[in-house]
């Protein structure tokens, strides 16, 4: 093929190995910062997010269950988005993190709060992002039973007086004990892969330009592809290793369950891997120098931890934020797995948030080919 | 016109940010032929060399390089050009066989094991096999260089400042190397700042802030320049040269006089009107000076080309 040729892919890639192997600091660092990061962050970060998005499953229409979810809605902690038709339906809105409640209102709510057989009303959180849903989950009573005072007047008043006419229970799902460190753990591993891989592949064309070696390399018949994948696919394992220390560390250290696959968040986070490794490979074919690249790669890191929804609850920012913190792939990445190592999903509920790293990675090689000098001009 | 021509280019064109470097570069070198390339430092040498093999886009001109258009198929150029850069462009990191077996690879060679071993054979590398590029001498890194841009056999050898800083034994060395590869068909364009090397050359180019100012052999270069040449001693000559040292400072004003170089304890003028010098320096052609006209060398010729395009410029 005239574009790729794998004999000069292979010999691009070995020479990345070697030249990986000799640059003993860098190598150091690409181990050393995912421990000490794992360790100064290790502790969380708090918000107060509002609107956030609620499925409402209900088999009652009285008007008491409409009470109750209308002043949810006014309460602005809760924004219905979505009345699930089965009970199915609504754990897997709450499994794939479309929703972060559930609201569950069972048959005959309303018959049996007006004869005082306290009707069970249930909650259920998805709590992997405790910070998120705490403040939300904690005003839910008090919300209920406001809704109701004013709806049981005339014969019905009585009820309000004492115990609460509503059994309500709040079920803190993938995250019984609401501990942060189970979210901000397995975020940690989006966030260190981010900054280390852009940062040491961002230096990669960078410094060929630098050392004057480039000058060599566009005299030789080898192609943009090869050098781009070529520079990749080392850093990939480098990668792997990175994820292996800091999964070791979340459970060892951190005792984060893991109620999914190990190997499934392997598998998926090649994805990752490779967007985040194209994303400094393209940036180095647009800087000058290694500065630059450093600077450049910085440029990319702070919006992907600040607006990913590892530093605060991504549903509590605003609409523009959220905008753009769907673009990056940490944003996708975090949910996936959080998802996995909280929640136990398995491929199928994954794949939602696997699509937009996909793409964002697609689009960052197309940017980077399209960018890679072919001469010296 | 050579039998086989393996570089024709016509009016090469290059600028960087509004400042001409390369103007209008007119060129044709035949097979086997060494071809040298001299000028000033900044003079477009090392851009033409880079336009030849497609590291630069021309702004203008055209012309073909092995058959190919240099425009639009310098990826059928690389694959026969061993390149030689001014600065070492190999990998520092990587030891003197890695970058060998790199370059073999990346060139989809045959056998690369095979072709890298007859190279550390061929060009005495054996000793520094195992050793980091970073780590060789000059003269070593020059000659693992030209083992690189030599390895895939190429058709052409582009080779810009080889020998810079490299002593004069390397530099032999490096010469032999490079006319046994031209008797065996291949070309090479060296440039080079040395006067020695130059006439080692089949033919040479001359250029000068872009502009292509001469070219041919070394004979016609210098017949072609016009220039007489005097070497001038003093009897009164004494070991500090104070003499000879008034005599040139006293040459330099005159008229007719357009260059005066101390050699040693001689001095060699040179004029390219041998009347108007004659009559101007009359009073100074006697005891204790003892002129002889000796033949004009290239370094001469290069220096009156250099100041004419100076002059011409400004």
């Amino acid at each position: 093929m005239r574009w790729f040729h794998a004999g000069r892919f292979a010999a691009m890639v070995g020479k990345e190995f070697v030249q990986m192997r000799r640059d003993r600091l860098t190598f150091a660092m690409m181990i050393g910062i995912p421990l000490i990061q794992l360790i100064l962050f290790g502790y969380a970060i708090n918000s107060d997010p509002r609107h956030l998005p609620t499925a409402v499953l209900s088999a009652d229409n009285s008007r008491y269950s409409r009470a109750v979810t209308t002043s949810m809605q006014t309460s602005t902690f809760f924004n219905i988005t979505v009345h699930a038709e089965s009970r199915a339906e609504a754990r897997q809105l709450l499994r794939e993190g479309r929703v972060q409640f559930c609201l569950t209102i069972p048959e005959n709510f309303g018959r049996d709060l007006v004869r005082g057989q306290r009707p069970v009303l249930l909650l259920e959180a998805d709590a992997t992002d405790p910070t998120a849903t705490g403040n939300a989950a904690a005003a839910f009573p008090e919300i209920v039973r406001r809704a109701l005072a004013r709806e049981l007047t005339g014969p019905h008043a009585g009820l309000n007086q004492g115990e609460s006419p509503v059994d309500i229970r709040i079920h803190n799902d993938f995250n019984p004990e609401a501990e942060t460190q189970y979210n901000i753990v397995p975020g940690l591993m989006g966030v260190i892969l981010t900054l280390t891989l852009v940062m040491i592949t961002s230096l990669a064309i960078t410094r060929e330009s630098e050392r004057g070696t480039m000058e060599h390399l566009l005299s030789t018949p080898i192609r943009p592809l090869e050098v781009m994948l070529g520079k990749i696919i080392p850093y990939i394992l480098v990668g792997y290793i990175q994820m292996t220390l800091i999964i070791a560390a979340a459970r060892f250290l951190f005792d984060v369950p893991m109620h999914g696959s190990v190997l499934l968040t392997f598998a998926l986070s090649i994805i990752f891997i490779g967007a985040n490794l194209s994303v400094g490979v393209t940036i180095s074919t647009m800087a000058r120098n290694q500065l630059q690249a450093v600077q450049m790669s910085i440029f990319f890191f702070l919006p992907s931890l600040l607006l990913s929804g590892f530093m605060f609850p991504f549903r509590g920012m605003p609409e523009w934020a959220q905008a753009v913190g769907s673009i990056l792939p940490l944003t996708h990445y975090l949910r996936l797995i959080r998802g996995i190592l909280l929640k136990g999903n398995g491929l199928a509920e994954s794949l939602h948030a696997v699509w937009p790293i996909l793409l964002f990675w697609l689009v960052v090689v197309a940017l980077g080919l399209k960018r890679y000098r072919r001469t010296l001009d | 016109m050579p039998a086989e021509t393996v570089i024709q280019v016509r009016g090469l064109t290059k600028s960087f940010n509004g400042k001409v470097v390369v103007n209008g570069l007119d060129m044709e070198i035949g097979r086997g032929e060494i071809y040298g390339f001299l000028g000033p430092n900044g003079s477009g040498k090392t851009t033409s060399i880079r336009m030849l093999c497609g590291l630069l886009r021309p702004d203008s001109g055209s012309g073909t390089c092995l058959g190919h258009d240099i425009l639009t198929q310098s990826d059928r150029i690389k694959p026969h050009v061993g390149y030689m850069t001014q600065r070492f462009s190999l990998y520092e990191d990587l030891t003197v066989r890695e970058n060998l077996e790199f370059t073999a690879r990346v060139f989809s060679l045959d056998r690369p094991a095979h072709v890298v071993a007859e190279c550390i054979e061929r060009m005495g590398l054996g000793q520094f096999d195992g050793h980091l590029a970073g780590t060789l001498s000059g003269g070593w890194k020059q000659r693992l260089s030209l083992g690189v841009s030599t390895l895939h056999s190429p058709r052409l050898l582009l080779l810009d400042e080889p020998t810079a800083g490299v002593d004069p034994g390397a530099r032999r060395d490096f010469w032999d190397q490079v006319h046994q590869l031209a008797a065996q068909g291949i070309t090479a364009l060296i440039s080079t700042h040395y006067m020695d090397e130059a006439e080692r050359c089949h033919r040479l180019a001359y250029i000068a802030y872009g502009d292509l100012l001469a070219s041919g052999t070394a004979d016609e270069l210098v017949s072609d320049s016009g220039l007489t040449t005097w070497s001038v001693t003093s009897d009164d000559h004494d070991e500090h040269g104070a003499d000879l040292h008034d005599l040139a400072a006293r040459l330099k004003s005159l008229e007719g006089v357009d260059q005066v170089v101390h050699f040693g304890n001689t001095l060699h003028v040179s004029t390219r009107d041998q009347k108007i010098l004659e009559n101007s320096t009359g009073a100074l052609r006697t005891a204790p000076y003892r002129w002889t006209r000796i033949e004009t060398s290239l370094e001469e010729v290069f220096i009156d080309l250099m100041n004419g395009a100076g002059r011409g410029r400004t």
